[in-house]
């Protein structure tokens, strides 16, 4: 993390329970997305800004529940103090139930859980991120991290889609990024309004495009199932070894420590063994039907 | 297998004072609305004499006879499991200050000593999985480590188990503290950990006669000889068969009641909830039993991986016997035939499994 190396990783007496954060700031993206920027109020729970991309958080909201949400980012506050930056879709009760809190309100966080993204074997090597829907906190962490740490990476892919081109969210972000140095930025939208500047089809169309050097990438997909896997076997025909895949994965997830089973897809328990893996270990198990 | 001594049958309330001396609460098999369940326990009198039980598909019957033995049956619908995976437990609880700020008071109450009377070999080994699953839970952990076991061989297996087969009984392997092989007088003793040979130490005991050694080993390989086997089929291929017409099949009769995950002695998993107090301050994080066959189990905002029963028992088999292996190095499944007992439409996973390995029509 950038600015932060003193954060150490520590793991907590029980990592069922809580402790409380502060809402510092809250920003609407769309109708039913929003930010939260996140204090922890104990100053013996800062180890828990050691999270990394693709790891996720429990947020609490009192006397309604946890849900798991995807770390996006740490930003700063006023005095350049870390905050916690989680992006929310405001779709079952108690993401709806966050979506109502106001700045100064408290919530309780537990966490980090889960694998990350391999940053260390993606060190040298080109980024290929590959995204599909809206709001995807885990592919915007590892995009910012990468160019928080822009020398570590070799040429960066970004490639975007979205179902219609006005779910677009950071588009303002993607256009940055865009015309930063040795960065590739694409966007699909299956749906394009009249204006949209980009690609309108799959993004597995994006990707037979994309001027790629096989044997140096490492690519981070997150989206859908059937899309990442479209994705995975489309640069796999592009020549990029298999291992070099990561996908984030989603399941239902309750306790995040490899216990309630809910996450489970075959053997491996998405909360604790992912959300973050290699496309091998999940190849023979996409695509089943109830898996 | 350790030395055994000899206990004889108007001693056994010996060891069961000896225990409740050392400050455990007893608990031991006891007719409760016709089914054996295991209650807090003081005397021999309380526990089942000359019972007998016929276990079937879709069936669970007692019979009383004229025998003197307390445990002539294998195994009711409770395991270990509700002692130490309870099926509803607070987590911790939280607190909204007057300031707004949050409080987290974790919630785990020093569990009472608890020694169990009666475990079988399938439980010993069902528990040992559950120990694996939770290593990292408290909550589980503290409950566990205060458990002293005293396990029972199983004499009368019941046309439901397999236990040998899935080679976790009839007799008890290991993980007890103290195990017994009941005799028509009396019982053989044998000690599994220091605390078990501690109390035999304690005892009245005697050394055992060549008949009560060969009385033991004859009755035990009588159990051996159990009608119920696991049939072949390669663990880590069971997922791929996922097209399977067999899913069909036991999708049509399987009602997804959930029984059988809540009789399975090793089945783990448990949904988390949120019940705030009325006084709108404060509010406990609690977990209880949840099973694979729950509607809301594979729940994800607006999506259900498994809509349907098919998918659901799909689940629960392939993990028990498939995906199970591949986390823990063993199968999930320790031969205990609960859930062919207690599955109210009487589906038998073994013939299910059998049908996987058949080739589709």
């Amino acid at each position: 993390m950038s600015g932060h190396a003193c954060l150490q990783h520590q793991a907590p007496a029980n990592p069922a329970l809580p402790t409380e954060a502060v809402i510092l700031g809250r920003i609407q993206e769309t109708e039913d997305i929003f930010t939260l920027q996140l204090r922890l109020t104990d100053p013996e729970q800062q180890w828990r800004l050691g999270i990394q991309p693709g790891q996720f958080n429990m947020l609490y909201r009192f006397g309604v529940g946890e849900i798991p949400i995807s770390f996006k980012a740490l930003g700063e506050d006023d005095q350049g103090q870390p905050v916690l930056e989680h992006t929310i879709r405001a779709v079952g009760r108690v993401s709806r139930a966050l979506a109502a809190l106001k700045p100064v309100e408290r919530i309780g966080l537990r966490g980090p859980f889960g694998q990350g993204w391999p940053l260390h074997q993606a060190e040298n090597m080109d980024l290929c991120v590959v995204t599909g829907g809206l709001g995807c906190a885990p592919a915007v962490s590892i995009i910012e991290h990468a160019f928080a740490h822009r020398a570590l990476y070799g040429h960066i892919h970004i490639i975007q889609g979205v179902k219609h081109s006005a779910d677009l969210l950071w588009r303002s972000r993607y256009e940055y990024w865009a015309q930063q140095p040795e960065t590739t930025v694409m966007m699909a939208a299956d749906v394009a309004a009249p204006g949209w500047p980009w690609y309108s089809g799959r993004v597995t169309e994006l990707i037979k495009r994309l001027p790629l050097k096989p044997a140096q990438t490492l690519v981070c997909c997150c989206g859908p199932e059937p899309m990442m896997q479209a994705s995975a076997e489309q640069l796999i025909r592009q020549q990029v070894p298999a291992d070099a895949i990561w996908l984030s994965m989603e399941r239902n997830m309750q306790c995040a420590t490899g216990h309630c089973g809910h996450c489970q897809f075959g053997a491996d328990f998405i909360c604790r063994d992912g959300p973050v893996m290699p496309y091998p270990r999940l190849r023979d198990r996409l695509g089943l039907e109830g898996v | 297998m350790p030395a055994s001594v000899y206990l004889p049958r108007r001693d056994l309330q010996c060891l069961l004072d000896l225990i409740v001396s050392q400050g455990y609460t007893l608990k031991g098999p006891q007719v409760i609305d016709g089914a054996i369940l295991m209650r807090p326990l003081n005397s021999t009198s309380q526990l089942p004499k000359g019972l007998e039980q016929t276990q079937a598909p879709g069936e669970y019957r007692l019979q009383q006879t004229q025998g003197l033995r307390h445990f002539s049956w294998a195994n009711g619908p409770q395991a270990l499991k509700p002692l130490t995976f309870v099926p509803r437990e607070t987590l911790w609880r939280s607190e909204a200050q007057p300031d707004g700020t949050l409080k987290f008071h974790e919630s785990i109450d020093p569990p009472e000593p608890t020694a169990v009377l009666g475990v079988r070999g399938c439980d010993l080994a069902a528990l040992a999985l559950q120990d694996q699953h939770f290593a990292g839970d408290p909550y589980y952990q503290q409950r566990r480590q205060s458990l002293l076991l005293i396990a029972i061989d199983c004499s009368h297996p019941a046309d439901t188990c397999f236990c040998a087969s899935t080679r976790d009984g009839p007799d008890a392997k290991d993980g007890f503290d103290l195990a017994l092989s009941e005799l028509e007088e009396g019982f053989l003793v044998r000690a599994g950990s220091q605390q078990g040979t501690a109390l035999m130490e304690q005892l009245q005991v005697s050394e055992p006669t060549l008949e009560q050694h060969q009385e033991a080993q004859s009755q035990l390989e009588q159990a051996r000889q159990q009608q119920r086997h696991l049939p072949d089929f390669e663990p880590a291929e069971l997922i791929q068969l996922n097209q399977h017409t067999a899913w069909d099949e036991v999708a049509d009769a399987c009602l997804s009641c959930g029984n059988c995950t809540s009789v399975c002695p090793s089945c783990f998993c448990f949904s988390e909830s949120e019940a705030p107090e009325l006084n709108g301050t404060e509010s406990s994080h609690q977990r209880q039993w949840d099973s694979c066959f729950s509607e809301g189990h594979s729940y994800i905002h607006g999506h259900r991986f498994r809509p349907d029963t098919k998918g659901r028992y799909r689940q629960w088999l392939t993990h028990k016997f498939g995906s199970w292996v591949e986390q823990y190095g063993r199968s999930g499944c320790t031969g205990c035939g609960r859930c062919i007992s207690w599955c109210p439409v009487g589906i038998d996973p073994l013939q299910v499994l059998t049908q996987l390995g058949e080739t589709q029509s």
